[in-house]
């Protein structure tokens, strides 16, 4: 039936035509994106408009949920985490990725192919796993910071205690995306035409010069893109925190991050409106700092 | 053809792309001749600070339940006890770590699965197809990739509640099944890995266009559908908040959300602490995955290389 319909107009010169064929191919994935991505973004924009009671049942209130979230200290206290967490790991992680695939680019390494595969490979390891793995070494009592003060005769501090928890969870995501992070960085260096740096060699420029002149302007959009990921990744912080409140209870509050608080306001509180609500406001947040972001960046490019 | 070891490929590199010129070749030489042993040890740190956990973990995998609290966390205690380990890990409590292994061989197999099929069908439409309405597919997919996808979690957990999904496998697979990302990597790899003169023939040869899908137009694919289904595999393998709270029956749980109740176990009054299987368990999740890197690395390496010309 399909390949009748082709027929009837394969006289045409053009390579493409018009037609519904290419839906047969994009309608299943759209079916159930509008299942698992549509419908739930309007059912939680509907569900924000609402508030339920015990007594009186559920009734329209406009925008009031969104005026308590704004208004919400516990709200702004889980940003305000994620956004230092943000400022500081973000860097860090994306400096360190550079440098390495940097240096796996410059093609002076012994064992190139072994560092790339090995720094890749954390990103194999689920969540979960990883902030138990670290969440033991950090133990103060069987983990490695024990290890080390008993044997030096040390007291260095808890890394779960409350100060520092956050710090811990920057490093357990560190370890996770580094390599990640790495490879997109890679991959966009292997782009590179190779006579750009033969040129610039005849030219005298050494090692720095052509990192400088070439290989970071051609970082430009890859880094962009890892900086947006790491930006979504960091405002959804949760797996860490909520594992690691398995091992050190009283350093993760329910409201440690915005999606923690969010989780939290449902399946402890049943309080389903305004959690939807945090979800939204969240949201629009992470839309509006990835777009500044990449209309900065894509800017600076041109 | 393909070759294994890295010397091997770095050597043929110059041969394979001889089309590229002799600049390739030259550069590949000079840098070889320029091997620096510092940079080797500074770029070997960060080899450490990834690979030193997993050490700990394997090492650790080997510990009792007593060996862990006293021995030195970087070196074996006296009695090796991996294999122990190993066999209570899968028989503690009714052997419930090989009903999480199956539960999550099942979600992988058919979310990712699943996934990557979609994805690729999708993304070949968009690639080579023209229809109405493709910009507005384009414009909602690319937009869905900046949603944070766990502000849908609690929302989707709601509807499937209503619709009775919730504690069913199902409630972990559907979501599972769209990857925008998946969609965009196979858009950009069908616009080069296929070429239009092909399709046209197979149209005059009277193909119909899912034969000349499958047939043609799938094995030119493969290099862009292993990364797609590699990387989809470890979302899903590795997915945790999603089964956290669509699944309240053990039996259903993936071994993510197993590991995290053994170890809360710990914290529960009256619980058993099982720290070393909690280990052994974590070592075990993730030897499966860590393999399929290892193994399909050529496939995925340049998978993400193509990805990446289109930025």
């Amino acid at each position: 039936m399909v390949s009748e319909g082709y027929s009837n107009v394969r006289g045409g010169l053009a390579g493409r035509r018009r037609s519904w064929m290419g839906w047969q191919f994009v309608g299943p994935f759209m079916a159930v994106f509008a299942l698992v991505f549509l419908a739930p973004i309007a059912y939680s924009i509907y569900l924000s408009l609402f508030r339920t009671r015990l007594i009186g049942g559920t009734s329209f209130v406009g925008a009031d949920n969104y005026l308590g979230v704004l208004q919400d200290p516990q709200f702004w206290s889980a940003f305000g985490r994620v956004a230092l967490f943000l400022v500081v790991q973000v860097p860090i992680m994306l400096f360190l990725a550079l440098l390495v695939a940097l240096a796996i680019d410059s093609g002076r390494l012994y064992g190139t192919a072994f560092f790339r595969i090995s720094v890749f490979l954390p990103y194999a390891v689920p969540a979960v796993v990883a902030t138990l793995m670290w969440g033991f070494m950090y133990g103060t009592r069987f983990g490695l910071i024990g290890n080390i003060n008993e044997a030096f005769g040390l007291s260095l501090p808890d890394p779960l205690s409350p100060d520092l928890v956050l710090a811990s969870i920057g490093n357990i995501v560190t370890w996770e995306f580094v390599g990640y992070n790495m490879l997109i960085l890679y991959s966009a260096l292997k782009v590179v035409n190779p006579s750009l740096y033969e040129a610039a060699a005849l030219d005298g420029a050494g090692q720095l010069r052509i990192i400088w002149a070439i290989k970071l302007p051609a970082l430009r959009g890859a880094l962009v893109i890892a900086t947006i990921f790491s930006i979504i990744g960091s405002f959804q912080l949760f797996n860490e925190p909520s594992i690691l409140k398995t091992i050190a209870p009283n350093s993760v509050t329910t409201y440690f991050t915005p999606n923690f608080y969010a989780y939290s306001l449902s399946f402890a509180g049943q309080q389903f409106n305004y959690s939807a609500t945090v979800a939204i406001v969240m949201g629009i947040i992470t839309m509006i700092v990835a777009y500044i972001v990449q209309l900065r960046g894509m800017r600076k490019a041109v | 053809m393909a070759t294994s070891t890295p010397t091997a490929g770095r050597a043929s590199r110059p041969a394979a792309s001889s089309g590229r010129g002799p600049l390739v070749i030259r550069r590949r030489r000079s840098s070889q001749g320029r091997r620096s042993a510092t940079l080797t040890v500074l770029t070997a740190l960060m080899l450490v600070y990834t690979l030193l956990p997993l050490l700990w973990l394997v090492i650790n995998a080997t510990k009792t339940q007593e060996g862990l609290l006293g021995s030195f966390g970087l070196w074996f205690s006296g009695d090796f006890a991996l294999f122990d380990n190993i066999g209570t890990t899968f028989t503690y409590n009714d052997g419930i770590f090989v009903r999480w292994l199956l539960n999550t061989l099942l979600y992988v197999v058919a979310g990712a699965g699943g996934a990557t099929l979609l994805a690729t069908l999708a993304g070949y439409g968009l690639a080579k197809f023209d229809f109405p309405g493709k910009k507005a597919v384009f414009a909602v997919v690319i937009g869905a990739v900046a949603v944070p996808g766990t502000a849908l979690a609690v929302p989707t957990f709601l509807m499937f509640a209503k619709m009775g999904l919730t504690d069913t496998p199902w409630s972990i697979v559907i979501p599972s099944l769209v990857s925008p990302f998946g969609l965009y990597l196979m858009w950009t790899f069908a616009n080069d890995a296929v070429p239009k003169e092909i399709l046209e023939s197979a149209r005059v040869d009277g193909s119909g266009e899912f034969r000349t899908f499958f047939r043609i137009s799938l094995p030119l694919l493969a290099p862009g559908l292993v990364t797609v289904l590699l990387f989809n595999v470890v979302a899903t393998w590795n997915n945790y908040f999603l089964p956290l709270i669509m699944l309240k029956n053990p039996d259903w749980y993936p071994l993510t959300v197993g590991l995290k109740e053994w170890n809360q176990q710990a914290l529960t009054a009256g619980g058993e602490a099982v720290f070393n299987l909690v280990i052994t368990g974590s070592l075990l999740t993730i030897i499966p995955l860590i393999a399929a890197f290892l193994l399909l690395q050529r496939y995925w390496q340049s998978g993400l290389a193509a990805g990446s010309v289109k930025e």
